[in-house]
């Protein structure tokens, strides 16, 4: 099966390795044999009904985000229309807050968002860095963990009964305070956490590659085939004990 | 306390750290001397009758200070951070153990140059390079760019300013002062085909525009010029021009100096290493060294410690190439790629604070150069399984993947995978190189590093 990915900004906000985590969807994806095809969708271009099955949004230096805030904005009624539609999304770090409805820095300049995300997010002083780790439950009764990295100043907020990504296990999570990390709407998933966050939690790229093939087929998402996934799995325990004995810091 | 009290209680200490078998003790008497008066530090380089002169950068900054030291080092006698303690603490203990010293060479750590600038008063600043480098450390590149931008506003006016002008970021940074010293490479055959992946100053410093590159060299340094506003790469004062790649033995160069033109050759290889002679080259001429005395030092330097080493472990070899960053690594791997094409590596990652704690940076690297011969890779180091994922994912045949975390035992595998006679490529993060290097020192190989140091 064909499956098409739009790479949002790969130019501009690319700032924690976010080609890991494209190279961990379209390997997985070969390995089931399905083709993978990944475009880009940087400053001018438009994101068109129908032409993708899984939306990707990488993090940036301030300066980066300043620079395509604007053009997001252009670009939000059509990431809107392929989320409603089914389009599985992945937004990592400042590509999730740009995603929320609004960020507002720390001199109070605020800069909107396209709110694919029920959230606000306003600077604190002090970076939240660390590694991560949380429990998801994705799906009704099935509980896995996801390992990653943080490094942030943006404190995020759930709109009341939006739902989170996970629950923090170590770590800060959205805003430090409420126990929470990123935010889920249907099969579009903001996060903070980077690492990449794919490869060492390849459950949750197999999740989202299921999300897209059900765009594709129309059909409610079903497992993929396993695979041998031991580097994985260590690479899992060794972040996950990282963020249970070093936790995070302010910086 | 008075100054020769705090003196003599800090030499102590490093004695007693040495003593203990704590480590080189490079640090430890500075950082006793910084707590017990932070103004010493001021007061002890101010004893120094030819003032200090400071280099900072991203990647290449050992490798730079210890090109100047080769050059100058045989006219004046030095006070010189030569193993890489960069902060405060570190410039204070070379202050405190060169006694006699004329002349402060110190290679400062990016994040801490503007406080060292601030006590030491430099005579001259030498700036190569921003590349982005341990986040969660560093933070962004940006915070990094206006830190350095205070230090040269800061400098005195009589201070000699010298910036790699390639650099989009780092050349601004001479805009208000018209006497800098702007240095770049101008050989378009050593352009990169396109900008890497990795590169970070894409978008023009003062307009936010991409810019274009005529000649993209190493990362985002090279000649560049944006569209929209036509920021550009600024006139160059000294000039690498006719570069000669050879292999990972040596690179030669024609270096054009405002005085005259001069062939330089330098045994260590990569066009990397053309910039940090260019940036040798600059600082020693502002500090007074003659063309002649430049080309001799630069053709008498072996290689900074750690940074590209070949050592002799029984009848096998060890190069080893510190990677840290992703541009400095894709250079490490663009150098033994061309130069060696290994079928054997032990690549180590650890994630000490050091090496950054956030080790997404492997997967900016560009390590696919080293796939098509190699035939099995050796893991190491705390994040091991991370850097086999990173090659399994680069598309590496995982059941060629062996992940042994202990650095010992991963170099013993590494030898034995290698025959008699050949050459072992060793790529570590920054705590894992000084590991290993302590282990081939045990083994009785190699010198420890605050021997060579002293």
């Amino acid at each position: 099966m064909k499956l098409r990915i739009g790479h949002l900004y790969p130019d501009y906000l690319n700032i924690y390795a976010d080609r890991g985590n494209i190279a961990v969807l379209s390997r997985r994806a070969a390995w089931r044999g399905h083709d993978l095809e990944v475009n880009t969708l940087t400053v001018g271009d438009a994101v068109r009904p129908g032409e993708h099955d899984l939306l990707y949004v990488g993090g940036g230096q301030d300066r980066e985000q300043a620079l395509v805030a604007r053009d997001l904005a252009a670009k939000g009624d059509g990431v809107h229309d392929a989320v409603e539609a089914g389009v599985a999304l992945l937004a990592v770090c400042g590509g999730y807050q740009l995603l929320g409805r609004s960020y507002r820095d720390l001199h109070g300049v605020e800069l909107p968002g396209i709110g694919v995300f029920p959230l606000e997010t306003v600077a604190g002083q002090r970076r939240m860095i660390g590694d991560v780790l949380l429990e998801c439950e994705l799906e009704p009764g099935v509980r896995r963990t996801v390992a990653g990295f943080e490094n942030h100043a943006g404190r995020t907020r759930l709109d009341p009964g939006a739902l989170p990504l996970g629950r923090v296990v170590a770590g800060f999570g959205n805003d430090g305070e409420s126990g929470y990390e990123g935010c889920r709407v249907g099969r579009a998933v903001g996060t903070y956490l980077h690492g990449p966050l794919l490869p060492r939690n390849p459950w949750f790229a197999d999740w989202l590659l299921a999300q897209a093939i059900a765009h594709v087929t129309g059909e409610e998402p079903t497992e993929l085939p396993a695979l041998a996934d031991d580097l994985e799995a260590d690479a899992h325990a060794v972040s996950a004990r990282r963020a249970e004995t070093r936790g995070g810091r302010f910086s | 306390m008075p100054l020769a009290a705090e003196i003599a209680a800090a030499r102590a200490a490093g004695r007693l750290s040495r003593l203990a078998r704590a480590g080189g003790g490079t640090t430890v008497p500075g950082k006793l001397l910084w707590k017990l008066d932070p103004g010493a530090v001021d007061r002890l380089a101010r004893r120094l009758p030819l003032g200090s002169a400071l280099v900072s950068a991203t990647n290449g900054k050992t490798t730079t200070a210890a090109m100047v030291a080769e050059i100058v080092g045989p006219r004046v006698r030095l006070a010189h951070n030569r193993s890489g303690a960069n902060l405060v603490s570190g410039v204070a203990s070379s202050l405190l153990e060169a006694r006699g010293a004329e002349l402060g060479l110190f290679e400062v750590d990016e994040a801490a140059l503007s406080e060292v600038a601030a006590r030491l008063q430099p005579r001259a600043l030498c700036l190569g390079n921003l590349f982005r480098d341990q986040l969660d450390r560093y933070g962004e590149l940006e915070h990094v760019a206006d830190r350095w931008r205070a230090a040269v506003r800061d400098l005195d006016r009589s201070a000699a300013l010298v910036v790699n002008g390639d650099d989009p970021q780092v050349g601004d940074l001479a805009r208000e002062r018209p006497d800098a010293v702007v240095f770049g490479v101008d050989d378009p055959r050593r352009a990169q085909p396109s900008l890497q992946h990795a590169a970070d100053s894409k978008y023009c410093v003062r307009c936010g525009t991409p810019y274009e590159y005529a000649a993209p060299y190493v990362g985002h340094l090279g000649d560049y010029r944006c569209p929209a506003c036509g920021h550009a790469r600024p006139p160059l004062t000294v000039v690498a021009r006719e570069i000669e790649l050879r292999g990972l033995d040596s690179v030669s160069f024609r270096l054009v100096l405002p005085e005259g033109a001069h062939d330089v050759l330098l045994h260590v290889p990569g066009l990397y290493n053309v910039y940090n002679a260019l940036a040798a080259a600059s600082l020693a001429r502002a500090l007074g060294a003659t063309a002649q005395e430049i080309v001799e030092g630069l053709d008498r330097f072996g290689a900074a410690f750690g940074r590209f080493e070949r050592i002799a472990v029984g009848d096998r070899r060890l190069l080893m190439l510190l990677i840290k960053n992703p541009a400095g690594a894709n250079e490490a791997v663009r150098t033994i790629a061309d130069g060696a094409a290994p079928a054997i590596a032990v690549i180590a990652l650890n994630d000490g604070i050091a090496d950054g704690r956030d080790v997404s940076w492997i997967w900016d690297v560009d390590f696919e150069p080293l796939i098509p011969t190699l035939r099995r890779l050796v893991a190491t180091g705390d994040r091991a399984a991370e850097l086999a994922l990173r090659f399994k994912y680069g598309g590496f045949d995982p059941d060629a993947i062996e992940v042994v975390p202990s650095l010992g035992r991963a170099l013993d595998r590494g030898l034995e995978l290698t025959q008699a006679g050949g050459e072992l490529v060793v790529l570590p993060t920054y705590t894992a190189m000084l590991a290993l290097r302590k282990i081939v020192a045990e083994r009785g190989f190699v010198r420890p590093y605050w021997e060579r140091a002293a």
